[in-house]
């Protein structure tokens, strides 16, 4: 009697146990790493918000612009046969897409913003004019690497595999750690911890926080605009090829995705308080989290924690990933009807 | 001849005159306040010595240097600096980051200037990695005067930097304004207090509808019946 009670308990605990690496897995893990991404993405958006004061609507596809070019670089790079052996050959190909981004967006700037930001135009039309910009983008990147799904990763993918953790632990379910998640997560790390360093204490930084504050003052204090627009496209650039080679090796590199992107970036920018860098990058896993959460079946979790007898034959999903980006959308819409200077205090829109 | 000044200036911001044939001077050591009715042209008359908008004419000098054709930025560079009347600090930086911001033309020795500045206002001291945004009215006007310091400035121009505080505090005010007169510097001052202002500046000019109307050393001008009357309240 007494060892079948016992048995049951530790049958139990077992489910609980799965039921939690079953999470870990499909929501946790991956959200970690695209919020990254997302993150990475939003904070320039957030930046060029707050100190050219427009909403970038390029954002998405000057991703895929610094991304298509840092695949290119991995493919020269793999075609003299240099790789980097276990890491994936695009680590090495990513100051390079850099560069040529920067040089992108300087010369963007002096052929087309300048010219807005010298007649005092409008927010509003600096925006629509990034939508102009988004689509020479677009069309660059169609032009050079065409639309397709492509896959650049090479390198070892997984740091753990679901069956190794099954045969380590004994658990029923499986948790897969792939390489580029880890990858990811270090690098974003990396970048945020220089960028907020920078912005907070370099004078150069803390300029650009004091332009992005106060602009009348931040001239009368002799801060040199010029130089304050330029190092914010720099940063955009820096963190758009990064964030965009990150997603493009963790999933794969479509431009048209790319594009979809910006819904998030964009909804993750605004919750965090537009304006306020910090506040994105915490947006970026706000939001894919939420995405995940609210798209992912939990008819399998459910299953480990009730007893048969109650358990679900439905999927228990609220929606289907089909709808993801209603999300991001639905997230943006709330935060900018009921506080529209995001969770994190931004600028109000 | 005076160590600053705007002479017979003329303009606006695009449509009708604001200011005409406005003259303001000012020497080093020496407080100059300006007074007037609400939409007088004050603020503009102090716009226009900074270089914030286009005369149509009149001339504005420092030291003897026309510098009627300089930018705002540049203005700055010959020593002036300015007080706007609103968004006078960044809000969102702390305390000492307002303070090095004002120095951001400066290479070296912003350690002792902002020392100087914290013996001159000891509450920024206190409050010195605090955001700007979380402090007090009185507190942030001297933020507010402590940015503008850093530059070292032989002009400074105040747009009415006791407004919104309480008596107290507004002597306070004036009392650390008298001290950056002390230090050879020409302050000129928009104030609305007309009374507690004139009898801290050396002299005084009311300004309406843009024009000189009265000017006089701030003893004359308390003591004009006509000022009394019309911008004393008796
Ligand atoms: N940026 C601007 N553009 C157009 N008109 C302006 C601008 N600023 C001020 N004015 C106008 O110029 C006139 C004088 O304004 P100014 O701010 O110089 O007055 P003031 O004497 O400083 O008044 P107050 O005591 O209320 O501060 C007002 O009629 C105002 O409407
Ligand atoms: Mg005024």
């Amino acid at each position: 009697m007494i060892l079948k009670l016992e048995d049951h308990f530790w049958v139990d605990n077992m489910d609980i146990i799965n039921a939690i690496v079953l999470l870990l897995n499909y929501i946790f893990v991956p959200a970690l790493s695209y919020g990254s991404q997302l993150a990475l993405g939003a904070i320039f958006v957030s930046l060029i918000y707050g100190i050219l004061r427009f909403a970038y609507f390029t954002a998405g596809d000057l991703m895929s612009f610094g991304t298509m070019f840092t695949i290119l670089f991995t493919w020269y790079f793999q075609s003299l046969g240099i790789s980097l052996g276990i890491l994936p050959t695009a680590l090495i190909a990513i100051p390079f897409g850099i560069v040529i981004t920067i040089f992108y967006v300087l010369v963007k700037d002096k052929l087309v913003f300048s010219y807005y930001r010298f007649k005092k135009s409008p927010p509003v039309m600096l925006a629509m004019v990034s939508i102009g910009t988004m689509f020479v983008t677009q069309a660059i990147v169609r032009i050079v690497i065409g639309p397709f799904d492509r896959r650049f990763f090479d390198g070892e993918k997984f740091i753990l595999k679901a069956n190794e953790f099954k045969e380590m632990t004994g658990l029923n379910e499986g948790l897969t750690i792939k390489s580029t998640q880890v990858i990811t997560l270090l690098v974003t790390i990396v970048v945020v911890s220089v960028l907020f360093w920078f912005l907070n204490k370099t004078k150069t930084g803390k300029s650009m926080r004091a332009y992005s504050d106060n602009e009348d003052l931040a001239l009368l204090s002799g801060i040199d605009p010029k130089k304050v627009v330029m190092i914010t496209w720099v940063i955009a650039a820096i963190l758009a090829t990064i964030g965009g080679t990150l997603y493009g090796l963790d999933k794969s590199f479509k431009p048209f995705t790319y594009f979809n992107n910006m819904l998030p970036i964009f909804a993750a920018a605004i919750v965090g308080g537009i304006g306020n860098p910090f506040g994105a990058f915490l947006g970026g896993y706000v939001i894919a989290f939420s995405e995940i959460l609210i798209t992912y079946a939990y008819k399998k979790f459910f299953i480990y924690l009730l007893p048969e007898s109650i358990e679900p034959d439905s999927l228990l999903q609220l929606l289907s990933t089909d709808y993801k980006f209603a999300v991001s959308f639905s997230i943006l819409v709330v935060v900018l009807l009921f506080r529209p200077s995001g969770i994190f205090k931004g600028k109000v829109l | 001849m005076f160590f600053f000044s705007g002479e017979n200036m003329t303009g606006g911001y695009g449509g009708a005159d604001i200011i005409s044939s406005c003259t303001i001077t000012v020497n080093r050591g020496e407080i100059v306040a300006i007074l007037g009715p609400n939409g007088a042209g004050k603020s503009t008359a102090m716009k226009a010595m900074l270089g914030l908008l286009n005369l149509k004419s009149g001339k504005v000098s420092i030291n003897g240097k026309d510098i009627s054709k300089l930018t705002p930025q540049d203005r700055v560079k010959e020593g002036i600096s300015f007080v706007p009347q609103t968004r006078n600090v960044f809000t969102g930086l702390s305390v000492k980051e307002n303070l090095e911001m004002g120095a951001f033309l400066r290479e070296e020795h912003i350690e002792e200037i902002i020392n100087e500045i914290y013996e001159l206002f000891p509450v920024l001291k206190e409050k010195s990695s605090q955001i700007v945004g979380e402090l007090s009215g009185g507190q942030r006007q001297q933020v507010a005067l402590g940015r503008a310091l850093m530059t070292k400035p032989t002009v400074l121009m105040l747009d009415e930097p006791t407004a919104g505080v309480s008596p107290i505090v507004m002597d306070e005010l004036f009392d650390h304004i008298l001290k950056v007169k002390k230090t050879n510097v020409a302050i000129i001052m928009v104030e609305q207090n007309a009374k507690q202002a004139l009898s801290i500046a050396d002299r005084g000019y009311v300004l309406v509808t843009g024009e000189n109307k009265f000017s006089g050393t701030g003893k004359e001008l308390l003591n004009d019946p006509e000022v009394r009357r019309s911008f004393l309240g008796g």
